[in-house]
Order: structure tokens, then sequence, then C-alpha cells
């Protein structure tokens, strides 16, 4: 390439980049004069979209989203949280002693600092001074203890009860809440970022949950469940510059998919959650939205029940593994957005996954496996139902004519919405389920791996497992967790009752005006439920 | 005269009967249904303790048939409780979004309905030719396809690719007058779409049916205009099918609308009704089950009522 030529490009590049730092130029302006400088449409959008993230956050904006996971039945109770919408609101206008981050690290929140003693059974969480709630009130140790408490006990209506249940005693000692806890849990800080802990006001030592007043960088305006929430920026925020960037917020409830997503094309809002992964690659066309999305450690499970024939044989069940279509599953039922499974419940984005543990695709070995258990022709019966994840009854059929081929039939039986967590998961022998995301991988073991798991939805009983999982939690050497629970990950792959295809991705497309970090929080959608704080209006 | 006020007072109590049995109907239905609130709000997350604390929170562990009477004595007293969901006070949240509705209603009816009559009255009189025809085409074609089908084509050219009207439809307590009823306005012309051919054909059936009798034959002897055979003469001996199938398609437009509702995100009734079914909310749906029985009870005797008056031989019975 002649030298003149090298300049004319290095001086292209030169002049885009003033105009896509000019703030006075706008899309039109910056396509136009894209088109003149010889590049061509699509090149210019894709760099004017990046123009958002590359300028960094903005301050100031109103910002309107339009999510799914709203119900009228919400409320501000924390403990009753089990949804996106509600989740992202009290994240805005609440704290939690900790953040998970955007690189999914713990990060002080309303705790400034911990501490734990070496056998990771006491913490001490040194409560950050001078906050106030939105009412004026000055955060104290007993509005964190009241705030624990409400998780904790005998009368407790808190999903995150189970989360809470190691925790014997909390206490207060100057500005340091004291938790104390039955075996040691080196992950214990990851249990304050839950969603379910926020920090609330305290009411003659008892949690008021309801209050619509939190510590957060937004004040709750105007609240209407299922329906709308407004959110005002809070003058007297002690966050700093770092998060809230919008002045307002208005967050609306669309449950409708389409609904959702001709509010976002037609600029009604800015930002959608959940957009229908089946129209997603039109809408990927349509100038001026961003997909935005984030591998998840959301599982898509297929337990059974390993104390009923035959899912209690090995060989069965490693038939089964062995000739599970993977990659079709992502094609088909993920539109793409997900991350090939391997059969335990650990996703990608924790630290101890294990790349290199897979399941192959095998109908030769998956036969010799059946044979083996001398199962050729057996039938099973799958219950499924979209409740569990959508596509269910998709993913249903596409495993029912793989299984086939290696001489497994299956009866689909297609089961009501109504009651599905309650008559079908854990009472019928083989289903489709899903796993939430979990901030540790602690938090997914203890409550479905262990031979005396509250939801071991497998009836899994492996001694090694029980172990292992045990003495990981208190060790506070990374290196050796992850050699645990890469042994757990293991272990499940090969020998547990359930069926991974693939991990979810966790998507939400937003106008182009819409700034995101480069990396962004897991654990769950929305930047983990802090979009709020974190994205940013161009 | 006074027959008619007793016939409404009779009808009064049948109606409220009616509500009764509705409400017994609807809390068993509620019963019926697998999962309680404390499941159903539970999801996946449900433990057995959890259940039993939210139970006994929720005053669930008390036998349905002493709820349904605590209830009853509540409502007597003009109290309709608390959300269990949330906690809310059910009359605060059913009041605004009952206004919402009736808003909407409202709209969609004072457009459908005299549409419908014009385009009815015409139909009777052009009876058989091109107008008739395409008439019937267009209001048949529009109630033959499913609301949300109507409603997303509506969005897709009037919202996305005009950006005349907006396509979320939310208002709140803070929407002007003029800005609600633009907003209103995509959902206002589905649901019009969805009830014009029902009264429009009605008009025209009872008009035509009319046209036969003698009288009729009279007035097109002396010479009458057709336009006003049909208005002084055959329409207001018209006007009983024609009241209840108004009466009909108004309780629709307050009872009907969730899907309309769900695909314009318009906080009325109907999806406060079907979240609260989902979530097993009984109180929430006692009480919005009332208001949609009381809505037909009452569309269904003002009906009446105006049949009765315009028809001499029911007003003075021999």
């Amino acid at each position: 390439m002649k030298k003149s030529k090298i300049e004319q490009i290095i001086h292209q590049d030169t002049v885009l980049k003033q105009a896509l730092n000019d703030p006075r130029i706008t899309r039109r302006d910056f396509l136009a004069f894209a088109g003149a400088m010889g590049l061509s449409a699509t090149m210019g959008s894709a760099l004017w979209s990046g123009r958002a993230l590359a300028a960094g956050p903005t301050r100031g904006g109103h910002m309107v989203s339009g999510l799914n996971g709203a119900n009228t039945s919400d409320s501000l109770d924390s403990g009753l949280f089990i949804d996106t919408f509600m989740i992202c609101v009290s994240r805005a206008f609440r704290d939690s002693l900790v953040d998970v981050a955007q690189d999914n690290s713990m990060e002080p929140a309303l705790a400034e600092s911990w501490e734990a003693s070496p056998d990771a059974k006491v913490w001490r969480f040194n409560i950050r001074q001078g906050v106030e709630f939105h009412n004026g009130k000055s955060l104290t140790t007993d509005d964190v203890v009241a705030s624990i408490n409400m998780h904790r006990g005998e009368d407790t209506t808190s999903y995150a009860k189970g989360v809470f249940s190691g925790i014997t005693d909390v206490r207060v000692d100057g500005n340091t809440v004291i938790v104390e806890l039955a075996d040691g849990n080196a992950d214990c800080p990851a249990l304050f970022g839950d969603y379910h802990f926020n920090i609330v006001p305290a009411k003659d030592g008892v949690a008021d949950v309801l209050s619509p007043h939190g510590t957060g960088p937004y004040l709750l305006k105007e609240y209407d469940p299922g329906v709308k929430t407004t959110l005002d920026r809070n003058p007297n925020a002690w966050h700093g510059d770092g998060v809230a960037h919008a002045d307002s917020h208005e967050v609306i409830a669309i449950l409708d998919d389409t609904a959702r997503q001709s509010a976002l094309i037609s600029g009604s809002v800015d930002v959608i959650n959940r957009p229908a992964l089946k129209g997603i690659a039109r809408l990927k066309k349509v100038k001026g939205i961003n997909i935005v999305d984030v591998p998840s450690n959301l599982a898509f499970t297929h337990p059974m029940r390993m104390d009923v024939a035959p899912f209690d044989n090995m060989d069965f069940r490693t038939a089964l593994k062995l000739s599970t279509p993977r990659q079709e599953f992502i094609d088909k039922v993920l539109f793409g957005y997900g991350a090939i499974g391997n059969d335990q419940p650990l996703g990608p984005q924790f630290t101890s996954y294990n790349p290199d543990l897979k399941v192959d695709y095998d109908l030769d070995k998956a036969k010799h496996h059946l044979k083996k258990a001398g199962l050729e022709g057996v039938k099973i019966d799958l219950s499924a139902s979209d409740t569990s994840y959508g596509g269910a009854m998709d993913a249903a059929q596409i495993f029912q004519s793989h299984w086939g081929k290696v001489g497994v039939n299956v009866n689909i039986i297609k089961e009501p919405q109504d009651g599905y967590w309650n008559n079908v998961w854990n009472v019928k022998p083989f289903c489709t389920c899903y796993w939430g995301a979990r901030p540790v991988e602690d938090m997914i073991l203890s409550i479905a791996y262990l031979s005396d798991s509250p939801w071991n939805d497998t009836v899994i009983k492996n001694a090694k497992v029980d172990e292992l999982v045990v003495s990981a939690r208190g060790e506070l050497d990374k290196k050796k967790r992850i050699a645990m629970y890469q042994e757990v990950q293991q272990i499940i792959s090969a020998e547990g009752g359930t069926i991974v295809p693939a991990f979810g991705t966790d998507v939400a497309a937003t106008q182009d005006t819409i700034g995101v970090a480069d990396q962004i929080g897991g654990g769950w959608e929305m930047d983990g439920g802090h979009y709020l704080k974190r994205w940013w209006k161009a | 005269m006074n027959k008619i006020l007793l016939m409404i007072l009779q009808r009064f109590g049948l109606g409220l009967l009616t509500l009764f049995v509705v409400s017994v109907i609807i809390f068993i239905g509620v019963e019926f249904l697998p999962g309680d609130i404390a499941e159903a709000l539970l999801g996946q997350g449900a433990s057995p303790e959890n259940v039993a604390a939210l139970r006994k929170k929720l005053g669930l562990d008390v036998p349905a048939h002493t709820r349904y009477v605590n209830w009853w004595l509540n409502v007597i007293q003009g109290d309709f409780g608390t959300s269990l969901a949330n906690g809310r006070d059910i009359a605060e949240l059913i009041r605004v979004r009952l206004a919402n509705t009736l808003f909407l209603a409202v709209v969609a009816a004072s457009v459908s309905v005299p549409l419908a009559i014009l385009f009815g009255i015409l139909a009777a009189l052009y009876r058989n030719s091109l107008y008739d025809r395409s008439v019937n085409i267009i209001t048949l074609g529009a109630v033959s396809a499913p609301e949300f089908l109507v409603a997303y084509v509506l969005i897709l050219y009037f919202s996305v690719t005009l950006g005349w009207f907006p396509s979320l439809s939310n208002v709140d307590a803070d929407t002007s007058f003029f800005e609600r009823l633009h907003r209103v306005t995509l959902p206002a012309v589905t649901l019009t779409g969805v009830i014009l051919a029902y009264m429009m054909r009605m008009v025209r059936a009872s008009i035509i049916n009319l046209l036969a009798s003698a009288y009729i034959e009279m007035a097109h002897l002396k010479g009458m205009p057709k336009l006003r055979v049909i208005i002084r003469h055959a329409l207001p001996n018209a006007w009983a099918p024609i009241a209840n199938i108004i009466a009909i398609s108004l309780a629709y437009l307050v009872v009907g609308v969730v899907v309309v509702e769900v695909v314009f995100i318009y906080p009325g009734l109907g999806q406060l009704m079907v979240d609260s079914v989902s979530t097993r909310d009984i109180p929430v749906v006692q009480a919005c089950s009332m208001i949609f029985a009381g809505t037909y009870i009452l569309l269904n005797l003002t009906a009446d009522i105006v049949s009765i008056c315009t028809n001499p031989r029911l007003l003075h019975p021999k």
C-alpha cells in the first residue's frame, strides 16, 4: 500500500473520531458524513452505536424502561421479590450491604469493608457512616440488624430464608455488625448482595419492609404495582458520581412481548428487557436499536428423580445425556442466545467453571450405555410446560426425536401452568425446570445437590459431593475451593440426575442513545438488577 | 307506572341474589384451582416452612367457609379488605382501575353506538346494495379478526410507522383529559371494531324485520319517504332488541377487554383480575367479579326497562 493511501486512511479515521465525539452532531449527520467518507451505512451505524459507549457515562436525562417481570400483586417487601421489575426498582432506591459489581466481584455498598475470622464463621461488617434514608433518618446498625433478621426465624415469610438459615447470631459492636454462622462460609458477603436483602429502616426494632424510604441514589416518587414506578435523583445520595447517571426514571410494566417491542421501536421507551427471541433477528435490523446480551448462569435443567426407575440406572442417565442435542437446543429453543451446558448446574460465569468438562453428542456410545442398562425400547414420561422456561415444550419434542434414535421412547406430558412448581416439579420423575442464576456456587449446591437439601430435585445422595460442598463452603483459600467445586461439577455431570443442555443469556434491547458499560453484571438480568443506576442516556 | 317500579325493584332483588350466587361460585372456583396464594407467590422457591408461614400471615389457615362468611360480613359494611398479595386496600386499588376501564368503555361506546345505529339504519335502507354488502363485510371482518391482531396492526401503522398515536396507553392520575383521549384512541378503535358488527347487524335485522309489517306498507303506500318510514315508524318498534345488544356490548366493554389492556398496557380492571387469579388473591378476584357481575346485571336491567318503556303492549299489559 502506498504511503499516501495509508495517510488518507489515518486522516479519515481521525476526522470520523472527531465527528463521533462532537456532541453537536446527530446520528443522521454522522451517517451522512460517514457515507461521504466512503463508509457503508452499516459501518457508520455501528460506529455511531459505539458513541454512547465510547463517550463514557453522561449525567442527566430521563430514562424510560418497559420491563417484563411485574405483577399487580408486587409488593415493596423485598423478602417477597421474585422478578425483575421490583428487583431493579428496589436496587435503585435502596441499597444492600454488598453489591455484586459489573465484573461479578463483591463491592462495598452500605458495608464499607468486612473481614472474616480464620474459620470463616464470624464476619464483621463495618457500616458506612453519615448515610441517611430518604426521610432524613440516619442509617444505624439497628436498621442493618433488623434488615438481616427479617429473613431469619420461624415466622419469616422471606423467600431468602434458606439463604440466611446458616446465620446463628447477629450483633452490634460500635459501627460494626457481627454475623455468626453455624458453619464457615467463605461466600458470606455474597449473601448480603442477594436481591432480597435490601437495607430498610427499622421501626421499633423491626424492619419496616413496606417503607418507601431507602438509602439508594433515587427517591421512590410514584409506585403503582404492576403498572408504573417513577424515580427521581436523591440529592442527598452517598454514592458519588460513579452511579445514578440519569436524573429521573420511569419504569413501566409491559408484560406483552409485542407491546414491549413496539414501545421500543416507536421510541416510547429507551430500554426493554427480554425481547422475544423469536423476532430478535429482525429487531436487530431496526435502525437505532441495540441488543445487549450477557451470558448468565441461568441453567435449563431437566431433573430426573434418581430414586425412580429407570432413572435410578446410571447407564440409562448417561445414555440420555449422550444423546441430548445441545447445539440444536441453543439454536432452536434459545435462538442462539445460550452457552452449551454440561449436565451440572454451575454456569460459565462462575470462576470455578470448568470449560473442559464437556458431554459429547455420541449416539453410538449412548446406545452402548442403554444396552448395558438393558433398557432398549424403554418408555419414559417427560413432564413439560412453558412455565418452566419459554420453549420447554419445543425442547421436549427435540429431545423426544433424538432420544428416540437410541431407543428411548419419550411420552411428552403437557402439564398445566398453574401449580407446576407444586404438583410437577419435585413430584414427577422427569420434568423440565430452570434454576435462576445465584451469585455463588454454594447457593445452588447447598439447596439442591446435598443429600438433605430442601429442593434436591434429582434426589442425589452422593457422599463425596456432600463432603466437598461442605468443606468448600468454609475454605478461604480460593485455589483449593475452585478445585473442590470443579470436582463437584465433574461428579454431578457424570453421575447426577439432571440434563443441562445449555446455560442462558440475559437479553435486553435499548435505543442506541443508551450507554452500557463494556462488561455488565450477571447474577440477574438487567446488569444484576442494577441497570437503573449503572446505564446512562447519551 | 307503579308496575314498572315494582318490576325494577323485583329485578334489583334478583340481581342481588345473582351477585350472591356469583360470589359463591367464584370463591369455590378459586378454591378449586391448584395451589393457593402462598404457593403461587413463592413459585419454584416454595419450601414447606415458607408456605406455612405465609399462609398464617395471610390468615389462610382458617377453613374456607369461615373466610367466605367473614368476607361477606365485611363487604356488607363496605369493606372489601386488603389484597393478600401486597396488603393494599382493595377499594383504593379498584377505584383507579375501574375509572380507567369505564373511561375506555365510554370512549369506545360513544364512538361505536352512534356509528352502529347509523350504519344499521343505512344498511336497512339500502338493503342488498353495494353499501350494505361492503359495510357488512368490513365490520364482520373486523369482528372476526382476533382483538390482539387488530391491535397489533393498528400499532404497526399508527404508532410505529406514522407515529400519530402512542403504542402505550399508560395513563395515571396526572394525565389530562385530552392526553387521555389521545392515548386511548387506538384501544378504543380496536374495541369499536370488535363490537360494531354485532350492534350494526342487530339494528339492520330488527328494522328489516319490521319493514315487512302491514303498518310499514301502509306508510309506504301513503307516500312517505323511505328514511322517514324507518326513523318514524320502524325504529321506535325496534328499540327493544337494539337496547339489548347495546347493553351486552357495553357490558363486554367493561368486563372483556383484558386482551386490549395487555396489548396497550392500559391499567384497567381486566389485567388486575387476571393477575389476581394467577396469584390466587381471592379478595381481589371477588371484588372484581362483583363489579363485573354487577355491570352485567345493571346493564341488562336497563335494557329491559328500555324495551318495556318503548313497547306500549308491555307497558300496559291487559
